[in-house]
């Protein structure tokens, strides 16, 4: 690093709200043969929740790894608020909230939170203070003394978020924070999520549940084999893949065959025996199915949608099974 | 139930764990046992013994030369030259003599003392017999029946003019005197003997059975210079040498967390916080030498209490050798979880390791029981140079300088072990 970079890395890191909190600058990994991650940039702003969807093994992982610093990519480059990623400064920034339960089983949560503090040489003081906020922040106040391993699913998953922010990072890393939590868990997380934001903490939300992204992030990063496909707000990312389409899908008896080649030859595409079609008009609608019946084929069901980001999603990452 | 037995076949041989416990443990155990117990001519132990000959009588040289040739005996009459070039040391006296079976050098010390070669042997409890001094140290319970036995035997064998000799001086006392041309034929046949007796250069006459205390021909006071004003003589040995095989299993169970943390992920995030690796192995090392350091003072403690083991007189000792065993029992653990991938390699590895290390190293059965080869083989292993070093504080009552070797062994052995644990653990650190 030269002397001016880190002037400016500095001033950076001083710098307020609007400051980068997050940039990656042509990001590549590779495993051998095979490519995690392909010239990734991404930059997120403090206070803003950018959400990075891809199917599994897309490279969300290793891109949250390589920002964390347990991941050194082959290229390219990462700063935390103008810390270069791995640094002191940089560990110091950033709240990693793991898929796993990462947590020390035997002892209580009050110790966890306790625990992980120290590890970011927190003062006394300073951690007292942070490990009171984070079980309130968690809603674990009443269960502090309680062993880690004998908390239910949905408190095992707050304790986990709560033990990344214990040194009350300004960006934090969340990586599929509602898995396997049930509907009261999940809501109880998007509330603790939604007041984070609101303090003003930078956050990169990883998920499968679109209907979570769409809820909480302001933008959105769809990556797929190692490259980011698509980035923008929910509403534009619509609109880039469909524009002012729609999305019919229609069931209908009939010989399979004949409702194969029909699909085909109306430019759909067959889904678990369902014809899928997409329209820019509802005009279009009756056509399509006078045709259908003029090929024999009897329909049983039909839907039309507005796309949405699981549109998206399934449009640019396509339907194939990816495990 | 056949479908049953199947499916545990299957996971049995997925299982490579189970596999290797189930096959080459009770393999292992049984060859080091076999090589132990087996009575392999080659292998067999050797008894050391140190000899002093104060007399230097023709009766006093032949006793030494016949120990000398016995095969199941090492003599020594001075201590090793410090090198190869070294020049030879002066022959031990009875106090070097004594010194060394206190400092573990041999477990016996031969004194022969001056005016032996006047009345060497005796045949009834009666006799004048000057008896040779046998100095012994109690925590080898066979080596002075076995340099005892080899006594009497050298008697018969290597010393017949003074055997015969004395023989005529019994015939003279029960049977009356000779007459002067008898005297003339003894002395005649006594010269042929010893003239006979000064060129046999043969080989060793092998090792044969002893005769048993005090009821051989030649006379002999056993003194114990070690071990003898301790009640319970081998508390403190079994202490160590138990504690020890403990330690390593608890180190390598408690190292084991590391693997429970990189399974969880836990260890991802301890590593994305501003803890490294090194401070990370660091403070487990920490952790489990402080907890095995504990686990120590526990069972010497118990001892204490219930077997009235010397131990608070040996504080110092017991601190220092206590320190040095569980930093180096700590850093065999670490140096096993960070080389295992899943807590069941690491179950089975540190459990075959470990039976194996206190198997020969001593923690099983005392180390001079063991074929030489075998003796050696166990200063390979922690257990051997802890339970040395242990015996050294509380059954030698050596200061903390004569702990030198074991704690440098414990040291180094802890250093090396932490430092290829810290390398192999790089697979943990980036990806």
């Amino acid at each position: 690093m030269t002397n001016s970079s880190a002037v400016t890395q500095s001033a950076t890191a001083r710098s307020g709200s609007t400051a980068i909190a997050l940039r990656v600058v042509s990001l590549s990994k590779h495993y051998g043969q095979i490519v995690a991650l392909e010239g990734v940039s991404l930059e997120v702003r403090a206070g803003e929740c950018v959400g990075l969807l891809g199917p599994n093994g897309a490279g969300k992982s290793t891109l949250i790894r390589s920002i964390v610093g347990r991941v050194v990519p082959d290229s390219g480059s990462l700063e935390v608020f103008g810390h270069a990623a791995g640094s002191a400064g940089a560990r110091m920034s950033l709240g990693w909230i793991p898929q796993e339960i990462a947590l020390y089983p035997r002892i209580t949560v009050r110790e966890n939170l306790t625990c992980f503090g120290r590890y970011f040489s927190l003062p006394r003081a300073k951690l007292n203070e942070s490990v009171a906020w984070c079980l309130k922040w968690a809603a674990l106040e009443d269960r502090a003394g309680e062993i880690s391993k004998n908390l239910s699913g949905g408190m095992k998953r707050r304790l986990n978020m709560a033990a990344g922010l214990v040194h009350r990072p300004r960006i934090v890393l969340m990586d599929e924070p509602t898995v396997g939590v049930d509907p009261q868990s999940r809501i109880r997380i998007f509330e603790m999520i939604e007041s984070l934001r609101s303090e003003g903490s930078a956050i990169v939300y990883t998920t499968h549940y679109m209907e979570e992204a769409e809820r909480l992030c302001d933008r959105i990063a769809i990556i797929d084999h190692g490259k980011i496909i698509a980035h923008g707000t929910n509403e534009s990312l619509v609109r880039d893949a469909f524009g002012q389409r729609s999305q019919v899908t229609a069931r209908f008896s009939g010989p399979a065959a004949a409702i194969a080649a029909w699909t085909q030859s109306r430019g759909g595409r067959l889904v678990d025996s369902t014809a899928e079609f997409t329209i820019e008009h509802s005009s279009q609608v009756g056509p399509l199915l006078e045709s259908a019946a003029t090929a024999g084929l009897v329909l049983e069901d039909v839907t039309i949608r507005q796309p949405n980001l699981e549109s998206v999603f399934l449009h640019l990452t396509g339907r194939e099974l990816r495990d | 139930m056949f479908s049953v037995a199947r499916t545990s076949f299957l996971a049995l041989r997925r299982d490579r764990a189970a596999f290797v416990l189930s096959f080459v443990l009770p393999i292992a155990f049984f060859s080091i046992f076999a090589a132990i117990f087996g009575g392999q001519h080659d292998t067999t132990p050797r008894v050391h013994a140190i000899v002093v000959d104060e007399d230097q009588s023709q009766a006093s040289r032949d006793l030494v030369r016949g120990l000398t040739r016995e095969g199941s005996l090492v003599v020594a009459t001075h201590p090793e030259p410090a090198g190869k070039n070294a020049p030879t040391p002066p022959d031990y006296t009875a106090t070097t003599a004594e010194a060394a079976v206190k400092a573990g050098d041999a477990p016996v010390a031969l004194i022969i003392p001056k005016g032996f070669g006047t009345n060497p042997v005796g045949f009834d409890p009666a006799s004048k017999a000057t008896p040779i001094e046998l100095l012994n140290d109690q925590s080898d319970a066979i080596a002075p029946q076995v340099v005892m036995g080899m006594l009497q035997k050298v008697a018969f064998t290597s010393m017949p003019a003074v055997m015969a000799q004395e023989g005529m001086k019994y015939t003279e006392r029960y049977l009356g005197e000779f007459t002067p041309q008898q005297r003339v034929q003894m002395q005649s046949a006594l010269d042929d003997i010893k003239k006979l007796q000064s060129r046999d250069e043969s080989a060793p006459t092998g090792s044969g059975q002893g005769s048993g205390f005090g009821a051989g021909v030649i006379a002999v006071d056993m003194r114990s210079v070690v071990g003898d004003n301790k009640k319970n003589s081998l508390i403190s040995f079994y202490a160590a040498a138990i504690g020890v095989m403990f330690l390593l299993f608890t180190a390598s169970g408690s190292a084991g967390a590391l693997l429970d943390e990189a399974e969880s992920g836990t260890l991802d995030r301890v590593l994305s916080s501003r803890v490294t690796m090194t401070r990370l192995l660091a403070g487990k090392l920490f952790y489990n030498t402080v907890l095995a350091f504990v686990q120590l003072v526990a069972m010497f403690l118990w001892g204490w209490a219930v077997f009235k083991l010397d131990f608070f007189s040996h504080l110092a000792g017991f601190t220092v050798m206590g320190i040095v065993t569980a930093f180096a029992v700590a850093a065999f653990g670490l140096f096993l979880a960070s080389a295992c991938h899943t807590r069941a390699q690491l179950g089975a590895l540190s459990t075959l390791l470990i039976l194996v290390m206190s198997a020969i190293g001593g923690s099983m059965f005392p180390r001079f029981l063991m074929p030489e080869a075998m003796q050696k083989a166990g200063l390979l292993t922690l257990n051997a140079w802890a339970i040395d070093g242990f015996t050294k504080v509380f059954w030698r009552n050596l200061p903390i300088s004569a702990l030198g070797p074991q704690v440098g062994v414990l040291l180094a052995a802890g250093i090396v072990l932490f430092l290829v644990a810290r390398r192999v653990a790089r697979r943990w650190e980036f990806a």
